[in-house]
Protein backbone atom coordinates (compact mmCIF):
# COMPACT_ATOMS: atom_id res chain seq x y z
CA UNK A 1 0.00 0.00 0.00
CA UNK A 2 1.12 3.32 -0.43
CA UNK A 3 2.67 4.68 3.03
CA UNK A 4 0.66 7.39 4.79
CA UNK A 5 2.89 6.89 7.98
CA UNK A 6 6.45 7.92 8.62
CA UNK A 7 8.25 4.75 9.17
CA UNK A 8 9.25 4.46 13.09
CA UNK A 9 12.71 5.96 12.23
CA UNK A 10 11.42 8.92 10.17
CA UNK A 11 9.17 9.87 12.83
CA UNK A 12 10.51 13.60 13.50
CA UNK A 13 11.49 14.58 17.57
CA UNK A 14 11.99 17.54 19.35
CA UNK A 15 15.47 19.24 18.84
CA UNK A 16 17.51 21.81 20.22
CA UNK A 17 16.77 25.73 20.83
CA UNK A 18 19.88 28.24 19.99
CA UNK A 19 18.76 31.28 21.28
CA UNK A 20 19.32 34.41 19.55
CA UNK A 21 22.76 36.86 20.71
CA UNK A 22 22.54 39.07 22.97
CA UNK A 23 20.99 42.62 21.65
CA UNK A 24 18.94 40.97 19.06
CA UNK A 25 16.51 43.57 17.05
CA UNK A 26 14.09 41.85 15.50
CA UNK A 27 14.52 38.03 16.35
CA UNK A 28 12.47 35.57 13.65
CA UNK A 29 12.35 32.08 14.64
CA UNK A 30 13.34 29.01 12.19
CA UNK A 31 12.20 25.70 13.13
CA UNK A 32 14.41 23.54 11.27
CA UNK A 33 14.62 19.59 9.84
CA UNK A 34 17.45 18.01 10.88
CA UNK A 35 18.70 14.68 9.65
CA UNK A 36 21.93 13.05 10.29
CA UNK A 37 21.83 9.55 8.47
CA UNK A 38 25.60 8.92 10.20
CA UNK A 39 24.18 9.08 14.02
CA UNK A 40 21.38 7.01 13.81
CA UNK A 41 19.42 8.86 15.35
CA UNK A 42 15.55 10.10 14.64
CA UNK A 43 15.09 13.18 12.57
CA UNK A 44 14.60 16.14 14.83
CA UNK A 45 13.41 19.81 14.57
CA UNK A 46 16.21 22.86 15.59
CA UNK A 47 15.34 26.04 16.62
CA UNK A 48 16.94 29.14 15.52
CA UNK A 49 16.46 32.49 17.09
CA UNK A 50 17.77 34.71 14.11
CA UNK A 51 18.44 38.73 14.30
CA UNK A 52 16.33 39.44 11.33
CA UNK A 53 17.83 43.50 11.13
CA UNK A 54 21.22 41.97 11.06
CA UNK A 55 20.13 39.56 7.70
CA UNK A 56 19.31 39.86 4.21
CA UNK A 57 15.50 39.39 3.54
CA UNK A 58 14.82 36.00 2.36
CA UNK A 59 14.65 32.43 4.06
CA UNK A 60 18.40 31.28 2.23
CA UNK A 61 19.91 34.25 3.80
CA UNK A 62 18.64 33.44 7.01
CA UNK A 63 19.44 29.75 6.64
CA UNK A 64 23.08 30.89 5.23
CA UNK A 65 23.32 33.12 8.68
CA UNK A 66 22.57 30.03 10.76
CA UNK A 67 24.83 28.08 9.04
CA UNK A 68 27.87 30.87 9.16
CA UNK A 69 27.01 32.19 13.12
CA UNK A 70 25.41 29.33 14.95
CA UNK A 71 25.42 26.34 13.46
CA UNK A 72 28.09 25.01 10.66
CA UNK A 73 26.36 21.45 10.85
CA UNK A 74 23.45 22.71 9.18
CA UNK A 75 23.27 20.96 5.55
CA UNK A 76 21.76 22.87 2.03
CA UNK A 77 21.74 23.09 -1.45
CA UNK A 78 22.27 26.79 -2.29
CA UNK A 79 23.82 28.25 -5.46
CA UNK A 80 22.61 31.18 -7.44
CA UNK A 81 20.45 32.94 -4.47
CA UNK A 82 18.31 34.39 -7.38
CA UNK A 83 15.81 31.62 -8.37
CA UNK A 84 17.26 30.55 -11.77
CA UNK A 85 19.64 27.61 -10.60
CA UNK A 86 17.01 25.92 -8.33
CA UNK A 87 19.46 24.09 -5.47
CA UNK A 88 17.93 25.65 -2.47
CA UNK A 89 14.14 24.20 -3.36
CA UNK A 90 12.80 23.27 0.08
CA UNK A 91 9.63 23.09 2.21
CA UNK A 92 8.97 26.31 3.64
CA UNK A 93 5.99 26.76 5.57
CA UNK A 94 4.31 24.37 4.31
CA UNK A 95 5.10 25.07 0.58
CA UNK A 96 7.44 24.01 -1.83
CA UNK A 97 9.76 26.68 -3.02
CA UNK A 98 12.54 28.43 -3.64
CA UNK A 99 13.96 29.91 -0.18
CA UNK A 100 16.39 32.12 -1.99
CA UNK A 101 13.04 33.93 -3.18
CA UNK A 102 10.86 33.13 -0.26
CA UNK A 103 10.74 36.17 1.87
CA UNK A 104 10.83 35.70 5.60
CA UNK A 105 8.51 38.94 5.60
CA UNK A 106 5.80 36.29 3.90
CA UNK A 107 6.19 33.74 6.33
CA UNK A 108 4.05 34.54 9.88
CA UNK A 109 5.27 33.20 13.20
CA UNK A 110 7.88 30.48 13.65
CA UNK A 111 9.41 29.76 9.92
CA UNK A 112 9.13 26.04 9.26
CA UNK A 113 11.77 24.71 6.63
CA UNK A 114 11.38 21.17 6.33
CA UNK A 115 13.23 19.38 2.81
CA UNK A 116 11.14 19.11 -0.15
CA UNK A 117 8.51 16.23 0.71
CA UNK A 118 8.81 12.41 0.14
CA UNK A 119 11.97 12.15 -0.95
CA UNK A 120 15.08 10.08 0.69
CA UNK A 121 16.71 12.58 3.26
CA UNK A 122 20.48 12.49 2.48
CA UNK A 123 21.02 14.48 5.35
CA UNK A 124 19.39 17.67 6.95
CA UNK A 125 17.58 19.53 3.62
CA UNK A 126 19.13 17.74 0.90
CA UNK A 127 17.16 15.24 -0.45
CA UNK A 128 18.24 12.72 -3.29
CA UNK A 129 16.79 13.69 -6.91
CA UNK A 130 18.50 10.75 -8.23
CA UNK A 131 15.41 8.90 -9.27
CA UNK A 132 14.07 12.95 -10.41
CA UNK A 133 16.98 13.29 -12.88
CA UNK A 134 16.30 10.01 -14.22
CA UNK A 135 13.18 10.65 -15.20
CA UNK A 136 13.99 13.97 -17.24
CA UNK A 137 16.50 12.18 -18.78
CA UNK A 138 14.01 9.38 -19.14
CA UNK A 139 12.04 11.68 -21.42
CA UNK A 140 15.15 12.37 -23.88
CA UNK A 141 15.31 16.12 -23.39
CA UNK A 142 17.82 17.17 -26.26
CA UNK A 143 16.25 18.16 -30.17
CA UNK A 144 15.77 15.01 -31.78
CA UNK A 145 15.87 15.54 -36.12
CA UNK A 146 16.46 13.26 -39.03
CA UNK A 147 16.68 16.42 -41.05
CA UNK A 148 20.31 17.23 -41.47
CA UNK A 149 20.98 20.60 -40.25
CA UNK A 150 21.62 23.31 -43.10
CA UNK A 151 25.11 23.29 -43.85
CA UNK A 152 25.40 27.00 -43.95
CA UNK A 153 23.38 28.41 -40.60
CA UNK A 154 21.12 27.03 -37.55
CA UNK A 155 18.01 25.28 -37.97
CA UNK A 156 15.36 28.40 -38.30
CA UNK A 157 12.20 28.67 -36.12
CA UNK A 158 9.61 31.21 -36.49
CA UNK A 159 8.78 33.65 -33.68
CA UNK A 160 5.36 32.60 -33.22
CA UNK A 161 6.56 28.93 -33.08
CA UNK A 162 9.33 30.03 -30.64
CA UNK A 163 6.72 31.78 -28.32
CA UNK A 164 5.40 27.96 -28.37
CA UNK A 165 8.03 27.32 -25.98
CA UNK A 166 7.10 30.22 -24.05
CA UNK A 167 6.03 28.67 -20.55
CA UNK A 168 8.23 26.00 -20.98
CA UNK A 169 11.36 26.63 -21.37
CA UNK A 170 12.08 27.99 -18.27
CA UNK A 171 11.67 25.25 -16.04
CA UNK A 172 14.97 25.13 -13.70
CA UNK A 173 14.17 21.38 -12.67
CA UNK A 174 13.81 22.48 -9.16
CA UNK A 175 11.85 19.49 -7.73
CA UNK A 176 8.74 21.87 -6.59
CA UNK A 177 5.91 20.61 -8.60
CA UNK A 178 6.94 16.66 -8.99
CA UNK A 179 7.40 16.86 -4.81
CA UNK A 180 4.11 18.18 -4.16
CA UNK A 181 2.16 16.46 -5.94
CA UNK A 182 0.54 13.31 -4.34
CA UNK A 183 0.43 10.99 -7.30
CA UNK A 184 4.23 11.31 -7.74
CA UNK A 185 4.07 10.51 -3.82
CA UNK A 186 2.30 7.62 -4.19
CA UNK A 187 3.87 6.09 -7.51
CA UNK A 188 7.08 7.80 -8.02
CA UNK A 189 9.17 4.59 -8.87
CA UNK A 190 6.37 4.99 -12.72
CA UNK A 191 4.99 8.27 -12.76
CA UNK A 192 7.29 10.54 -14.46
CA UNK A 193 6.03 13.18 -12.55
CA UNK A 194 5.25 16.99 -13.40
CA UNK A 195 8.72 18.71 -14.01
CA UNK A 196 9.70 15.52 -17.05
CA UNK A 197 6.46 15.83 -18.39
CA UNK A 198 6.48 19.86 -18.51
CA UNK A 199 9.77 19.39 -20.00
CA UNK A 200 8.77 16.61 -22.16
CA UNK A 201 6.30 19.28 -23.22
CA UNK A 202 8.89 21.20 -24.44
CA UNK A 203 10.28 19.34 -26.83
CA UNK A 204 6.38 17.94 -28.25
CA UNK A 205 6.00 21.85 -28.98
CA UNK A 206 9.58 22.35 -30.63
CA UNK A 207 8.38 23.71 -34.03
CA UNK A 208 12.33 21.70 -34.82
CA UNK A 209 11.89 18.54 -33.67
CA UNK A 210 11.10 15.57 -35.42
CA UNK A 211 10.53 12.80 -32.72
CA UNK A 212 7.04 14.05 -31.52
CA UNK A 213 5.37 10.74 -32.25
CA UNK A 214 8.02 8.50 -30.60
CA UNK A 215 7.86 11.48 -28.11
CA UNK A 216 4.01 10.43 -27.70
CA UNK A 217 4.45 7.21 -27.89
CA UNK A 218 7.15 7.13 -25.07
CA UNK A 219 4.58 8.82 -22.73
CA UNK A 220 1.49 7.23 -23.27
CA UNK A 221 1.86 4.57 -20.71
CA UNK A 222 -1.32 4.28 -17.70
CA UNK A 223 1.87 5.29 -15.28
CA UNK A 224 4.25 7.61 -16.85
CA UNK A 225 1.38 10.11 -17.84
CA UNK A 226 -1.81 9.00 -16.60
CA UNK A 227 -1.08 9.12 -13.32
CA UNK A 228 -1.48 12.95 -13.44
CA UNK A 229 -4.97 13.04 -11.83
CA UNK A 230 -5.02 17.04 -12.44
CA UNK A 231 -4.64 17.90 -8.54
CA UNK A 232 -2.51 21.19 -9.57
CA UNK A 233 -0.54 20.69 -6.57
CA UNK A 234 2.52 21.70 -8.93
CA UNK A 235 0.93 24.77 -11.02
CA UNK A 236 0.17 26.04 -7.14
CA UNK A 237 3.61 25.70 -5.93
CA UNK A 238 5.80 26.19 -9.01
CA UNK A 239 7.98 28.93 -8.09
CA UNK A 240 8.42 30.37 -11.08
CA UNK A 241 4.89 31.03 -11.96
CA UNK A 242 5.00 28.09 -14.89
CA UNK A 243 1.84 25.82 -15.88
CA UNK A 244 2.65 21.72 -15.17
CA UNK A 245 -0.69 20.86 -15.51
CA UNK A 246 -1.62 22.71 -18.58
CA UNK A 247 1.34 21.39 -20.55
CA UNK A 248 0.12 17.85 -19.07
CA UNK A 249 -3.32 18.36 -20.20
CA UNK A 250 -1.54 19.18 -23.63
CA UNK A 251 0.13 16.12 -23.73
CA UNK A 252 -3.02 14.17 -23.22
CA UNK A 253 -4.71 16.30 -26.01
CA UNK A 254 -2.27 15.41 -28.17
CA UNK A 255 -2.36 11.64 -27.82
CA UNK A 256 -6.43 12.32 -28.20
CA UNK A 257 -6.46 14.05 -31.24
CA UNK A 258 -3.64 11.47 -32.92
CA UNK A 259 -6.94 9.04 -32.36
CA UNK A 260 -9.25 9.95 -34.19
CA UNK B 1 21.43 -4.88 -2.97
CA UNK B 2 20.03 -3.06 -5.98
CA UNK B 3 22.54 -1.96 -8.23
CA UNK B 4 20.14 -1.03 -10.81
CA UNK B 5 21.11 2.29 -11.75
CA UNK B 6 18.62 5.22 -11.50
CA UNK B 7 17.80 5.33 -15.39
CA UNK B 8 17.25 1.61 -16.18
CA UNK B 9 14.72 1.78 -12.89
CA UNK B 10 12.76 5.02 -14.20
CA UNK B 11 12.76 3.03 -17.50
CA UNK B 12 11.35 -0.01 -16.47
CA UNK B 13 9.56 -1.86 -18.43
CA UNK B 14 8.99 0.84 -20.93
CA UNK B 15 5.89 2.27 -22.53
CA UNK B 16 2.18 0.65 -21.85
CA UNK B 17 1.44 2.61 -25.07
CA UNK B 18 -1.77 2.49 -23.92
CA UNK B 19 -3.98 4.68 -21.13
CA UNK B 20 -5.69 7.14 -23.80
CA UNK B 21 -9.03 4.92 -24.27
CA UNK B 22 -9.34 4.76 -20.08
CA UNK B 23 -8.45 7.82 -19.99
CA UNK B 24 -11.00 9.16 -22.40
CA UNK B 25 -13.74 6.37 -21.38
CA UNK B 26 -13.53 8.26 -17.84
CA UNK B 27 -14.69 11.88 -19.53
CA UNK B 28 -16.91 10.30 -22.41
CA UNK B 29 -18.69 8.68 -19.50
CA UNK B 30 -19.05 11.46 -17.18
CA UNK B 31 -19.98 13.46 -19.70
CA UNK B 32 -22.88 11.16 -20.41
CA UNK B 33 -24.01 10.99 -16.86
CA UNK B 34 -24.33 14.80 -16.60
CA UNK B 35 -27.75 14.22 -18.72
CA UNK B 36 -28.44 10.37 -17.61
CA UNK B 37 -28.11 11.79 -13.46
CA UNK B 38 -30.36 14.67 -13.89
CA UNK B 39 -32.49 12.54 -15.48
CA UNK B 40 -32.40 9.96 -12.94
CA UNK B 41 -32.43 12.40 -10.11
CA UNK B 42 -35.64 14.08 -11.67
CA UNK B 43 -37.20 10.70 -12.11
CA UNK B 44 -36.65 9.76 -8.40
CA UNK B 45 -37.69 13.22 -6.98
CA UNK B 46 -41.21 12.72 -9.33
CA UNK B 47 -41.64 8.62 -8.10
CA UNK B 48 -41.24 9.85 -4.65
CA UNK B 49 -43.93 7.79 -2.59
CA UNK B 50 -45.17 6.15 -5.05
CA UNK B 51 -46.79 3.05 -5.43
CA UNK B 52 -45.45 -0.09 -6.95
CA UNK B 53 -47.74 -0.53 -9.56
CA UNK B 54 -47.06 3.09 -10.47
CA UNK B 55 -43.54 2.67 -10.55
CA UNK B 56 -43.73 -0.48 -13.02
CA UNK B 57 -46.46 1.33 -15.01
CA UNK B 58 -43.63 3.84 -15.20
CA UNK B 59 -40.11 1.55 -16.19
CA UNK B 60 -42.43 0.12 -18.63
CA UNK B 61 -42.41 3.01 -20.94
CA UNK B 62 -40.02 2.50 -23.26
CA UNK B 63 -37.88 5.52 -22.87
CA UNK B 64 -37.95 5.29 -19.18
CA UNK B 65 -36.52 1.60 -19.15
CA UNK B 66 -34.10 2.33 -21.84
CA UNK B 67 -32.75 5.41 -20.01
CA UNK B 68 -32.62 3.86 -16.91
CA UNK B 69 -30.76 0.69 -18.61
CA UNK B 70 -27.95 3.39 -20.44
CA UNK B 71 -27.85 4.98 -16.50
CA UNK B 72 -26.81 1.84 -15.53
CA UNK B 73 -24.42 0.95 -17.53
CA UNK B 74 -22.88 3.97 -18.12
CA UNK B 75 -22.52 4.22 -13.77
CA UNK B 76 -20.99 0.85 -14.23
CA UNK B 77 -18.43 1.89 -16.74
CA UNK B 78 -17.49 5.35 -14.87
CA UNK B 79 -17.41 2.87 -11.71
CA UNK B 80 -14.82 0.54 -12.74
CA UNK B 81 -12.72 2.73 -14.73
CA UNK B 82 -12.43 5.28 -11.90
CA UNK B 83 -12.59 2.56 -9.18
CA UNK B 84 -9.30 0.61 -11.26
CA UNK B 85 -7.27 4.13 -11.33
CA UNK B 86 -8.37 4.70 -7.06
CA UNK B 87 -6.74 0.80 -6.81
CA UNK B 88 -3.66 1.37 -8.78
CA UNK B 89 -2.82 4.87 -7.37
CA UNK B 90 -2.53 3.16 -3.51
CA UNK B 91 -2.25 -0.41 -3.85
CA UNK B 92 1.40 -1.95 -4.56
CA UNK B 93 1.82 -5.34 -4.22
CA UNK B 94 1.36 -6.67 -7.58
CA UNK B 95 -0.79 -9.72 -6.44
CA UNK B 96 -3.10 -7.74 -4.37
CA UNK B 97 -3.71 -5.19 -6.92
CA UNK B 98 -4.64 -7.47 -9.63
CA UNK B 99 -6.81 -9.63 -7.54
CA UNK B 100 -8.49 -6.35 -6.20
CA UNK B 101 -8.76 -4.70 -9.45
CA UNK B 102 -10.03 -8.15 -10.81
CA UNK B 103 -12.72 -8.76 -7.71
CA UNK B 104 -14.05 -4.67 -7.98
CA UNK B 105 -14.72 -5.50 -12.20
CA UNK B 106 -16.61 -8.92 -11.24
CA UNK B 107 -18.24 -6.90 -9.05
CA UNK B 108 -19.24 -3.82 -10.86
CA UNK B 109 -20.01 -6.30 -13.93
CA UNK B 110 -22.28 -8.61 -11.72
CA UNK B 111 -24.38 -5.43 -10.37
CA UNK B 112 -24.95 -3.95 -13.31
CA UNK B 113 -26.29 -7.40 -15.16
CA UNK B 114 -28.49 -8.19 -11.43
CA UNK B 115 -29.78 -4.35 -11.63
CA UNK B 116 -30.31 -4.31 -15.93
CA UNK B 117 -32.49 -7.72 -15.36
CA UNK B 118 -34.47 -5.81 -12.88
CA UNK B 119 -35.41 -3.45 -15.42
CA UNK B 120 -36.26 -6.02 -18.11
CA UNK B 121 -37.92 -7.86 -15.53
CA UNK B 122 -40.53 -5.08 -14.67
CA UNK B 123 -40.37 -3.55 -18.11
CA UNK B 124 -40.99 -6.21 -20.08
Amino acid sequence: MAQFLLPKNSVVKKGKTFAAPAGAQKTRAFRVYRYDPDSGDNPRTDTYEVDTAQCGPMVLDALIKIKNETDSTLTFRRSCREGICGSCAMNIDGVNTLACTMPIADVAGTVKVYPLPHLPVVKDLVGDLGDFYAQYAAIKPWLQTRTPPPPDRERLQSREDRAKLDGLYECIMCACCSTACPSYWWNSDRYLGPAALLAARRWIADSRDEAGGERLDDLEDPFRLYRCHTIMNCTKTCPKGLNPAQAIAEIKKDIAARRS
Amino acid sequence: MNLRTPLSRVTGRGSAKTGAGHWWGQRLSALALVPLGLWFAASVVCLAGASHGRFVEWISAPWSALLMILFIAVTAHHAQLGVQVVIEDYVHREWLKVASILAMKFTVVLTAAAAVWAVLRMAL
